[in-house]
Protein backbone atom coordinates (compact mmCIF):
# COMPACT_ATOMS: atom_id res chain seq x y z
CA UNK A 1 0.00 0.00 0.00
CA UNK A 2 1.36 3.30 -0.72
CA UNK A 3 2.00 5.24 2.54
CA UNK A 4 0.20 8.16 1.05
CA UNK A 5 -3.09 6.25 1.64
CA UNK A 6 -2.15 5.73 4.76
CA UNK A 7 -1.45 9.35 5.51
CA UNK A 8 -5.05 10.15 3.61
CA UNK A 9 -6.68 7.45 6.06
CA UNK A 10 -5.73 9.21 8.89
CA UNK A 11 -6.47 12.51 7.88
CA UNK A 12 -9.71 11.44 7.88
CA UNK A 13 -9.77 9.61 10.66
CA UNK A 14 -8.59 12.69 12.52
CA UNK A 15 -11.62 14.41 11.50
CA UNK A 16 -14.04 12.42 12.00
CA UNK A 17 -12.60 11.45 15.61
CA UNK A 18 -12.93 15.61 16.34
CA UNK A 19 -16.60 15.34 14.95
CA UNK A 20 -17.26 13.08 17.33
CA UNK A 21 -15.75 14.71 20.17
CA UNK A 22 -17.58 17.71 19.02
CA UNK A 23 -20.96 16.32 18.77
CA UNK A 24 -20.30 14.39 21.98
CA UNK A 25 -19.38 17.78 23.83
CA UNK A 26 -23.07 19.21 22.60
CA UNK A 27 -25.50 16.03 23.56
CA UNK A 28 -27.53 15.63 26.45
CA UNK A 29 -25.24 13.52 28.00
CA UNK A 30 -22.06 15.94 28.47
CA UNK A 31 -24.21 18.47 29.72
CA UNK A 32 -24.11 17.17 33.86
CA UNK A 33 -20.85 16.79 33.79
CA UNK A 34 -19.88 19.81 32.17
CA UNK A 35 -22.33 22.11 34.59
CA UNK A 36 -20.26 20.15 37.57
CA UNK A 37 -16.85 20.98 35.95
CA UNK A 38 -17.49 24.76 34.82
CA UNK A 39 -18.10 25.32 39.01
CA UNK A 40 -15.09 23.55 40.08
CA UNK A 41 -12.95 26.73 40.58
CA UNK A 42 -15.40 28.17 42.75
CA UNK A 43 -15.69 25.53 45.27
CA UNK A 44 -12.85 27.97 46.77
CA UNK A 45 -12.36 28.93 50.56
CA UNK A 46 -9.19 30.71 51.20
CA UNK A 47 -10.17 31.73 54.43
CA UNK A 48 -10.17 35.26 52.58
CA UNK A 49 -13.54 37.12 52.73
CA UNK A 50 -14.85 35.94 49.35
CA UNK A 51 -16.81 38.90 47.35
CA UNK A 52 -20.25 36.76 46.85
CA UNK A 53 -21.35 34.07 45.45
CA UNK A 54 -20.70 32.95 41.68
CA UNK A 55 -23.86 33.36 39.35
CA UNK A 56 -25.26 31.00 36.70
CA UNK A 57 -25.34 33.09 33.36
CA UNK A 58 -26.06 30.54 31.27
CA UNK A 59 -29.58 30.64 30.47
CA UNK B 1 -9.66 22.63 61.06
CA UNK B 2 -5.99 23.17 62.35
CA UNK B 3 -4.61 19.15 60.91
CA UNK B 4 -5.91 19.71 57.65
CA UNK B 5 -3.62 19.65 54.95
CA UNK B 6 -2.61 23.18 52.74
CA UNK B 7 -1.86 23.64 49.03
CA UNK B 8 2.54 24.11 48.11
CA UNK B 9 2.09 27.87 47.26
CA UNK B 10 5.81 27.83 47.91
CA UNK B 11 6.67 27.36 44.36
CA UNK B 12 4.06 29.08 43.29
CA UNK B 13 4.96 32.15 45.10
CA UNK B 14 8.70 31.94 43.84
CA UNK B 15 7.44 31.58 40.31
CA UNK B 16 5.00 34.34 40.25
CA UNK B 17 7.59 36.82 41.76
CA UNK B 18 10.26 35.24 38.75
CA UNK B 19 7.62 36.14 36.15
CA UNK B 20 7.84 40.03 37.42
CA UNK B 21 11.81 39.93 37.42
CA UNK B 22 11.88 38.51 34.14
CA UNK B 23 9.73 40.33 32.52
CA UNK B 24 11.43 43.79 33.58
CA UNK B 25 15.14 42.14 32.21
CA UNK B 26 13.95 40.66 29.26
CA UNK B 27 11.27 43.80 27.93
CA UNK B 28 14.38 45.96 28.82
CA UNK B 29 16.39 44.28 26.12
CA UNK B 30 13.87 44.25 24.05
CA UNK B 31 13.89 48.22 24.72
CA UNK B 32 17.68 48.14 24.14
CA UNK B 33 17.74 46.23 20.90
CA UNK B 34 14.57 48.90 20.06
CA UNK B 35 16.60 51.30 20.90
CA UNK B 36 19.72 49.80 18.58
CA UNK B 37 17.33 50.21 15.63
CA UNK B 38 16.54 53.78 15.84
CA UNK B 39 20.66 54.83 17.26
CA UNK B 40 23.24 51.91 15.12
CA UNK B 41 25.79 53.31 17.45
CA UNK B 42 24.59 51.97 20.11
CA UNK B 43 26.04 48.52 19.12
CA UNK B 44 29.41 49.54 21.33
CA UNK B 45 30.47 45.85 21.83
CA UNK B 46 30.13 41.94 20.11
CA UNK B 47 28.82 40.74 23.05
CA UNK B 48 25.94 44.10 22.92
CA UNK B 49 25.25 43.77 19.54
CA UNK B 50 21.90 43.43 18.06
CA UNK B 51 22.43 40.17 16.22
CA UNK B 52 23.20 38.55 19.88
CA UNK B 53 21.06 40.63 21.93
CA UNK B 54 17.72 39.93 19.73
CA UNK B 55 17.62 36.28 20.88
CA UNK B 56 17.96 37.49 23.91
CA UNK B 57 14.98 39.19 24.14
CA UNK B 58 13.06 36.49 22.31
CA UNK B 59 14.29 33.81 25.25
CA UNK B 60 14.19 35.79 27.68
CA UNK B 61 10.06 37.14 27.46
CA UNK B 62 8.82 34.00 26.08
CA UNK B 63 11.10 31.21 28.21
CA UNK B 64 11.79 33.19 31.44
CA UNK B 65 8.95 35.72 31.65
CA UNK B 66 6.46 33.50 29.80
CA UNK B 67 7.66 30.66 31.33
CA UNK B 68 7.40 31.66 34.75
CA UNK B 69 3.77 32.96 34.62
CA UNK B 70 3.01 29.03 33.47
CA UNK B 71 4.65 27.43 35.68
CA UNK B 72 3.03 29.66 38.57
CA UNK B 73 -0.39 29.48 37.14
CA UNK B 74 -0.44 26.00 36.15
CA UNK B 75 0.84 24.74 39.83
CA UNK B 76 -1.63 26.98 41.27
CA UNK B 77 -4.93 26.22 39.20
CA UNK B 78 -3.99 22.15 38.73
CA UNK B 79 -3.67 22.61 43.14
CA UNK B 80 -6.90 24.41 43.27
CA UNK B 81 -9.45 22.95 40.64
CA UNK B 82 -8.13 19.12 41.72
CA UNK B 83 -8.66 19.78 45.21
CA UNK B 84 -5.27 18.46 46.48
CA UNK B 85 -1.86 19.52 46.89
CA UNK B 86 1.05 19.02 44.63
CA UNK B 87 2.61 15.65 43.51
CA UNK B 88 6.54 16.00 44.36
CA UNK B 89 6.79 19.35 45.52
CA UNK B 90 10.54 18.54 45.58
CA UNK B 91 9.97 18.00 42.17
CA UNK B 92 8.58 21.26 41.59
CA UNK B 93 11.12 22.69 43.63
CA UNK B 94 13.83 21.46 41.09
CA UNK B 95 11.86 22.64 38.06
CA UNK B 96 11.74 26.32 39.65
CA UNK B 97 15.67 25.90 40.42
CA UNK B 98 16.37 24.19 36.97
CA UNK B 99 14.35 26.80 34.94
CA UNK B 100 16.04 29.60 36.38
CA UNK B 101 19.67 28.02 35.96
CA UNK B 102 18.19 27.69 32.33
CA UNK B 103 17.60 31.06 32.01
CA UNK B 104 21.15 32.43 33.63
CA UNK B 105 23.11 30.10 31.08
CA UNK B 106 20.95 31.48 28.17
CA UNK B 107 21.76 35.34 29.63
CA UNK B 108 25.28 34.17 29.62
CA UNK B 109 25.58 32.19 26.29
CA UNK B 110 23.55 33.87 24.01
CA UNK B 111 25.45 37.21 24.16
CA UNK B 112 28.68 35.31 24.14
CA UNK B 113 27.62 34.48 20.29
CA UNK B 114 26.90 30.32 21.76
CA UNK B 115 23.84 29.59 19.54
CA UNK B 116 22.15 27.12 17.44
CA UNK B 117 20.74 30.12 15.27
CA UNK B 118 17.49 27.93 15.41
CA UNK B 119 14.62 30.85 16.47
CA UNK B 120 13.27 30.44 19.71
CA UNK B 121 15.59 27.12 20.43
CA UNK B 122 18.85 28.93 19.90
CA UNK B 123 20.07 27.20 23.65
CA UNK B 124 23.09 24.90 22.53
CA UNK B 125 23.11 21.07 23.27
CA UNK B 126 23.94 21.10 26.63
CA UNK B 127 21.33 23.45 27.89
CA UNK B 128 18.56 21.74 25.78
CA UNK B 129 19.51 18.30 27.65
CA UNK B 130 18.76 20.59 31.12
CA UNK B 131 15.44 21.76 29.48
CA UNK B 132 14.59 18.29 28.80
CA UNK B 133 15.26 17.31 32.12
CA UNK B 134 12.94 20.00 33.86
CA UNK B 135 10.23 19.43 31.50
CA UNK B 136 10.14 16.03 32.54
CA UNK B 137 9.83 16.61 36.06
CA UNK B 138 7.35 19.41 35.43
CA UNK B 139 5.32 17.01 33.28
CA UNK B 140 6.25 14.55 36.54
CA UNK B 141 4.45 17.03 38.82
CA UNK B 142 1.35 18.46 36.72
CA UNK B 143 -0.10 14.88 35.52
CA UNK B 144 0.90 13.51 38.84
CA UNK B 145 -1.10 16.34 40.63
CA UNK B 146 -4.33 15.76 38.06
CA UNK B 147 -3.95 11.62 38.85
CA UNK B 148 -4.42 12.11 42.92
CA UNK B 149 -6.76 14.75 42.23
CA UNK B 150 -9.96 14.56 44.94
CA UNK B 151 -12.22 15.52 41.96
CA UNK B 152 -14.57 13.46 39.41
CA UNK B 153 -13.58 15.92 36.68
CA UNK B 154 -10.72 17.64 34.72
CA UNK B 155 -11.50 21.63 34.57
CA UNK B 156 -10.86 22.67 31.18
CA UNK B 157 -7.99 24.28 32.05
CA UNK B 158 -5.76 21.70 32.87
CA UNK B 159 -6.55 20.50 29.66
CA UNK B 160 -4.58 22.99 28.06
CA UNK B 161 -1.75 23.15 30.96
CA UNK B 162 -1.46 19.44 29.75
CA UNK B 163 -1.24 19.68 26.33
CA UNK B 164 1.02 22.98 26.51
CA UNK B 165 3.54 20.41 28.42
CA UNK B 166 3.13 17.57 26.09
CA UNK B 167 3.14 19.26 22.95
CA UNK B 168 5.96 21.47 24.09
CA UNK B 169 8.07 18.21 25.28
CA UNK B 170 7.90 16.50 21.93
CA UNK B 171 8.51 20.20 19.77
CA UNK B 172 11.68 20.65 22.12
CA UNK B 173 12.66 16.71 21.53
CA UNK B 174 12.28 16.63 17.90
CA UNK B 175 13.74 20.37 17.05
CA UNK B 176 16.89 20.25 19.33
CA UNK B 177 17.75 16.94 17.25
CA UNK B 178 21.50 17.68 17.01
CA UNK B 179 24.91 16.43 16.88
CA UNK B 180 27.37 17.71 19.12
CA UNK B 181 31.01 18.55 17.86
CA UNK B 182 32.60 20.49 21.08
CA UNK B 183 30.99 21.40 24.36
CA UNK B 184 29.33 24.78 23.19
CA UNK B 185 28.94 24.05 19.01
CA UNK B 186 26.13 21.62 17.35
CA UNK B 187 24.66 21.12 14.39
CA UNK B 188 21.31 20.19 13.29
CA UNK B 189 20.56 16.38 12.50
CA UNK B 190 18.27 17.75 9.84
CA UNK B 191 19.70 19.30 6.18
CA UNK B 192 18.19 21.74 3.56
CA UNK B 193 14.32 22.37 3.44
CA UNK B 194 13.06 19.29 6.13
CA UNK B 195 15.48 21.23 8.68
CA UNK B 196 13.37 24.57 7.85
CA UNK B 197 10.15 23.02 7.91
CA UNK B 198 11.00 20.99 11.12
CA UNK B 199 12.07 24.44 12.43
CA UNK B 200 9.12 26.04 11.85
CA UNK B 201 7.10 23.14 12.70
CA UNK B 202 8.88 23.69 16.20
CA UNK B 203 8.55 27.26 15.93
CA UNK B 204 4.79 28.03 14.93
CA UNK B 205 3.43 25.48 17.73
CA UNK B 206 5.95 26.63 20.04
CA UNK B 207 3.65 30.11 19.54
CA UNK B 208 0.16 27.61 19.19
CA UNK B 209 1.53 25.52 22.66
CA UNK B 210 3.53 27.30 24.49
CA UNK B 211 2.60 30.70 24.06
CA UNK B 212 -1.43 29.86 23.28
CA UNK B 213 -2.43 26.70 24.67
CA UNK B 214 -0.72 27.15 28.28
CA UNK B 215 -2.09 30.77 28.36
CA UNK B 216 -5.37 29.82 27.41
CA UNK B 217 -5.51 27.73 30.19
CA UNK B 218 -4.51 30.51 32.33
CA UNK B 219 -7.80 32.56 30.72
CA UNK B 220 -10.10 29.62 31.39
CA UNK B 221 -9.62 29.64 35.36
CA UNK B 222 -8.87 33.47 36.35
CA UNK B 223 -11.21 35.03 33.94
CA UNK B 224 -14.07 32.79 35.58
CA UNK B 225 -12.22 34.15 38.88
CA UNK B 226 -12.29 37.65 38.73
CA UNK B 227 -15.47 38.08 37.15
CA UNK B 228 -17.00 35.48 39.53
CA UNK B 229 -18.87 33.48 36.97
CA UNK B 230 -18.09 30.29 35.45
CA UNK B 231 -17.28 30.18 31.73
CA UNK B 232 -19.63 30.76 29.70
CA UNK B 233 -20.07 27.79 27.64
CA UNK B 234 -18.05 24.64 29.32
CA UNK B 235 -19.01 22.78 25.98
CA UNK B 236 -17.38 25.25 23.39
CA UNK B 237 -14.52 25.05 25.99
CA UNK B 238 -14.30 21.39 25.31
CA UNK B 239 -14.12 22.00 21.22
CA UNK B 240 -12.43 24.70 21.39
CA UNK B 241 -9.63 22.62 22.78
CA UNK B 242 -10.01 19.40 20.77
CA UNK B 243 -10.03 21.85 17.26
CA UNK B 244 -7.08 23.50 18.97
CA UNK B 245 -4.95 20.25 19.03
CA UNK B 246 -6.06 18.59 15.61
CA UNK B 247 -4.93 21.90 13.49
CA UNK B 248 -2.09 24.00 15.27
CA UNK B 249 0.30 21.15 14.65
CA UNK B 250 0.29 21.91 10.44
CA UNK B 251 0.07 25.47 10.22
CA UNK B 252 4.07 25.81 10.33
CA UNK B 253 4.57 26.16 6.61
CA UNK B 254 2.80 29.11 6.57
CA UNK B 255 6.76 30.66 7.73
CA UNK B 256 8.01 29.07 4.59
CA UNK B 257 6.15 30.78 2.08
CA UNK B 258 7.76 31.12 -1.46
CA UNK B 259 11.18 29.45 -0.32
CA UNK B 260 12.42 26.15 -1.28
CA UNK B 261 9.19 24.07 0.60
CA UNK B 262 6.81 22.32 -1.59
CA UNK B 263 4.03 24.21 -2.72
CA UNK B 264 1.52 21.64 -1.59
CA UNK B 265 3.22 22.08 1.96
CA UNK B 266 2.63 25.96 1.73
CA UNK B 267 -0.95 25.30 0.57
CA UNK B 268 -1.39 23.26 3.49
CA UNK B 269 0.12 25.46 6.23
CA UNK B 270 -2.70 28.06 4.62
CA UNK B 271 -5.32 26.08 4.52
CA UNK B 272 -4.88 25.15 8.50
CA UNK B 273 -3.50 28.25 9.66
CA UNK B 274 -7.27 29.76 7.94
CA UNK B 275 -9.13 27.10 9.70
CA UNK B 276 -7.41 28.40 12.96
CA UNK B 277 -9.38 31.77 12.42
CA UNK B 278 -12.31 29.36 14.54
CA UNK B 279 -11.40 27.73 17.41
CA UNK B 280 -9.20 31.19 18.05
CA UNK B 281 -12.34 32.57 18.25
CA UNK B 282 -14.43 30.65 19.96
CA UNK B 283 -12.37 30.72 22.73
CA UNK B 284 -11.80 34.57 22.55
CA UNK B 285 -15.98 34.85 22.57
CA UNK B 286 -15.96 32.31 25.15
CA UNK B 287 -13.52 34.32 27.43
CA UNK B 288 -15.31 37.49 27.09
CA UNK B 289 -18.81 36.52 27.08
CA UNK B 290 -18.08 35.02 30.53
CA UNK B 291 -18.40 38.53 31.46
CA UNK B 292 -22.07 38.57 30.49
CA UNK B 293 -24.01 40.35 32.90
CA UNK B 294 -20.68 41.26 34.62
CA UNK B 295 -19.81 44.08 32.69
CA UNK B 296 -20.00 46.83 34.95
CA UNK B 297 -17.00 45.22 36.69
CA UNK B 298 -14.67 46.15 33.56
CA UNK B 299 -15.22 50.03 34.92
CA UNK B 300 -13.79 49.47 38.58
CA UNK B 301 -11.68 45.74 38.55
CA UNK B 302 -8.30 46.66 36.53
CA UNK B 303 -7.59 43.13 36.80
CA UNK B 304 -10.40 42.47 34.85
CA UNK B 305 -9.26 45.18 32.49
CA UNK B 306 -6.58 43.33 31.65
CA UNK B 307 -7.70 40.03 31.13
CA UNK B 308 -10.44 41.61 28.76
CA UNK B 309 -8.40 43.58 26.97
CA UNK B 310 -5.79 40.19 26.46
CA UNK B 311 -8.42 38.36 25.17
CA UNK B 312 -9.47 41.40 22.62
CA UNK B 313 -5.63 41.19 21.53
CA UNK B 314 -5.97 37.30 21.35
CA UNK B 315 -8.86 37.84 18.98
CA UNK B 316 -7.23 40.32 16.61
CA UNK B 317 -3.86 38.74 16.54
CA UNK B 318 -5.62 35.50 15.60
CA UNK B 319 -7.36 37.49 13.15
CA UNK B 320 -4.86 38.54 11.92
CA UNK B 321 -2.30 35.57 11.14
CA UNK B 322 -4.23 33.38 9.45
CA UNK B 323 -5.03 36.62 7.06
CA UNK B 324 -1.31 36.90 6.93
CA UNK B 325 -1.18 33.07 6.06
CA UNK B 326 -2.69 33.68 2.71
CA UNK B 327 0.05 33.16 0.30
CA UNK B 328 -0.54 36.58 -1.49
CA UNK B 329 -1.23 38.85 2.05
CA UNK B 330 2.80 36.93 2.85
CA UNK B 331 3.84 38.42 -0.29
CA UNK B 332 3.35 41.77 1.21
CA UNK B 333 4.31 40.75 4.69
CA UNK B 334 6.69 38.74 5.07
CA UNK B 335 9.97 39.74 5.99
CA UNK B 336 8.69 43.74 7.15
CA UNK B 337 7.93 44.96 10.47
CA UNK B 338 4.33 43.65 10.06
CA UNK B 339 5.69 40.54 11.15
CA UNK B 340 6.83 42.29 14.15
CA UNK B 341 3.80 44.47 15.26
CA UNK B 342 1.47 41.06 14.63
CA UNK B 343 3.55 39.03 17.09
CA UNK B 344 3.95 41.91 19.60
CA UNK B 345 0.32 42.14 19.53
CA UNK B 346 0.21 38.47 20.17
CA UNK B 347 3.61 38.65 23.05
CA UNK B 348 2.29 42.26 24.65
CA UNK B 349 -1.47 42.11 24.29
CA UNK B 350 -2.25 38.79 24.86
CA UNK B 351 0.21 36.59 26.65
CA UNK B 352 1.85 39.54 28.62
CA UNK B 353 -1.50 41.01 29.71
CA UNK B 354 -3.13 37.65 30.68
CA UNK B 355 -0.23 36.88 32.94
CA UNK B 356 -0.03 40.22 34.35
CA UNK B 357 -4.17 40.18 35.34
CA UNK B 358 -3.01 36.23 36.38
CA UNK B 359 -0.09 37.66 38.83
CA UNK B 360 -2.42 40.41 40.03
CA UNK B 361 -4.68 37.39 41.08
CA UNK B 362 -2.39 34.99 42.46
CA UNK B 363 0.28 36.99 44.34
CA UNK B 364 -1.39 38.73 47.25
CA UNK B 365 -3.19 35.13 47.46
CA UNK B 366 0.24 33.73 48.53
CA UNK B 367 0.44 36.39 51.05
CA UNK B 368 -3.23 36.19 52.49
CA UNK B 369 -4.28 39.01 51.62
CA UNK B 370 -7.71 39.59 48.37
CA UNK B 371 -5.26 42.72 46.90
CA UNK B 372 -2.52 44.36 45.96
CA UNK B 373 -0.93 46.97 47.77
CA UNK B 374 -2.44 49.58 45.31
CA UNK B 375 -5.38 48.88 43.13
CA UNK B 376 -4.80 52.62 41.66
CA UNK B 377 -1.35 51.02 40.82
CA UNK B 378 -2.51 48.47 39.14
CA UNK B 379 -5.14 50.74 36.74
CA UNK B 380 -2.42 52.91 36.23
CA UNK B 381 -0.41 49.63 34.88
CA UNK B 382 -3.05 49.23 33.20
CA UNK B 383 -3.48 52.35 30.78
CA UNK B 384 0.40 52.78 30.56
CA UNK B 385 0.65 49.09 28.76
CA UNK B 386 -2.29 49.71 26.33
CA UNK B 387 -0.95 52.72 25.26
CA UNK B 388 2.18 51.17 24.97
CA UNK B 389 1.12 47.97 23.09
CA UNK B 390 -0.96 50.57 20.53
CA UNK B 391 1.81 52.66 19.79
CA UNK B 392 3.87 49.67 19.13
CA UNK B 393 1.62 47.55 16.94
CA UNK B 394 0.13 50.77 15.22
CA UNK B 395 4.09 51.73 14.10
CA UNK B 396 4.89 47.93 13.27
CA UNK B 397 1.98 48.25 11.23
CA UNK B 398 2.72 51.03 8.87
CA UNK B 399 6.45 50.28 8.86
CA UNK B 400 5.89 47.00 7.44
CA UNK B 401 3.56 47.97 4.59
CA UNK B 402 5.56 50.68 3.89
CA UNK B 403 8.69 48.28 3.64
CA UNK B 404 6.60 45.52 2.26
CA UNK B 405 5.02 48.23 -0.58
CA UNK B 406 8.77 49.83 -1.41
CA UNK B 407 10.35 46.15 -1.61
CA UNK B 408 7.74 45.32 -4.59
CA UNK B 409 8.00 48.81 -6.37
CA UNK B 410 9.37 48.82 -10.19
CA UNK B 411 10.50 51.13 -12.37
CA UNK B 412 8.61 51.02 -16.16
CA UNK B 413 11.83 49.04 -17.14
CA UNK B 414 11.50 46.44 -14.40
CA UNK B 415 14.45 47.70 -12.15
CA UNK B 416 13.40 48.13 -8.41
CA UNK B 417 12.28 51.68 -7.77
CA UNK B 418 13.75 51.37 -4.16
CA UNK B 419 17.19 50.11 -2.34
CA UNK B 420 16.96 48.18 0.54
CA UNK B 421 18.55 51.29 2.58
CA UNK B 422 15.75 53.45 1.90
CA UNK B 423 13.40 50.96 3.03
CA UNK B 424 15.60 51.39 6.63
CA UNK B 425 15.97 55.33 5.59
CA UNK B 426 11.78 55.56 5.78
CA UNK B 427 11.33 53.17 8.81
CA UNK B 428 13.44 55.42 11.25
CA UNK B 429 10.45 57.31 12.68
CA UNK B 430 7.86 54.43 13.11
CA UNK B 431 11.23 53.05 15.01
CA UNK B 432 11.13 55.56 16.95
CA UNK B 433 7.16 55.31 17.87
CA UNK B 434 7.99 51.59 18.50
CA UNK B 435 10.51 52.07 21.21
CA UNK B 436 8.25 54.77 22.87
CA UNK B 437 5.59 51.92 23.41
CA UNK B 438 8.40 49.54 24.39
CA UNK B 439 9.90 52.35 27.33
CA UNK B 440 6.06 52.76 27.97
CA UNK B 441 5.05 48.56 28.35
CA UNK B 442 8.56 48.41 30.41
CA UNK B 443 7.51 51.24 32.73
CA UNK B 444 4.01 49.87 33.49
CA UNK B 445 5.99 46.41 34.55
CA UNK B 446 8.13 48.60 36.68
CA UNK B 447 4.68 50.23 38.27
CA UNK B 448 4.15 46.32 38.87
CA UNK B 449 7.33 45.54 40.51
CA UNK B 450 6.86 48.64 43.05
CA UNK B 451 3.23 47.52 43.85
CA UNK B 452 4.55 43.74 44.47
CA UNK B 453 7.50 44.87 46.76
CA UNK B 454 4.66 46.61 48.80
CA UNK B 455 2.06 43.75 48.69
CA UNK B 456 5.09 41.50 49.94
CA UNK B 457 6.26 43.62 52.07
CA UNK B 458 6.13 42.69 55.81
CA UNK B 459 3.36 40.09 54.95
CA UNK B 460 4.10 36.23 56.26
CA UNK B 461 3.54 33.22 53.21
CA UNK B 462 0.60 31.56 53.90
CA UNK B 463 -0.12 28.29 52.07
CA UNK B 464 -4.51 28.36 51.72
CA UNK B 465 -5.89 25.30 53.07
CA UNK B 466 -6.44 21.78 50.67
CA UNK B 467 -10.80 22.36 50.05
CA UNK B 468 -12.76 19.75 51.29
CA UNK B 469 -13.90 17.38 48.91
CA UNK B 470 -16.50 18.25 46.17
CA UNK B 471 -17.71 21.19 47.83
CA UNK B 472 -19.51 21.93 44.50
CA UNK B 473 -23.36 21.61 43.94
Amino acid sequence: MDINTLRSVLTALALGCFLAIAFWAYSKGARKGFDEAALLPFSDDDGLPEKREPVDNRG
Amino acid sequence: MQSQASYDYAVVRKFAIMTVVWGIVGMLVGVIIAAQLVWPQLNFHEWLHFGRLRPLHTNAVIFAFGGCALFATSYFVVQRTCHTSLFAPWLAELTFWGWQLIIVLAAVTLPLGITTGKEYAELEWPIDILITVVWVAYAVVFFGTIVKRKTPHIYVANWFYGSFILAVAVLHLVNSAEVPVSLWKSYSAYAGVQDAMIQWWYGHNAVGFFLTAGFLGMMYYFVPKQAERPVYSYRLSVVHFWALIFTYMWAGPHHLHYTALPDWAQSLGMTFSLILLAPSWGGMINGIMTLSGAWHKLRTDPILKFLVTSLSFYGMSTFEGPMMSIKTVNALSHYTDWTVGHVHSGALGWVAMISIGAVYYLLPRMYGKNEMYSTRLITLHFWVATVGVVLYIASMWIAGVMQGLMSRAVNGDGTLTYAFVETVKASYPFWTIRLLGGVLFLVGMLIMFYNMVRTIAGQKAVNAPVLAVSAAH
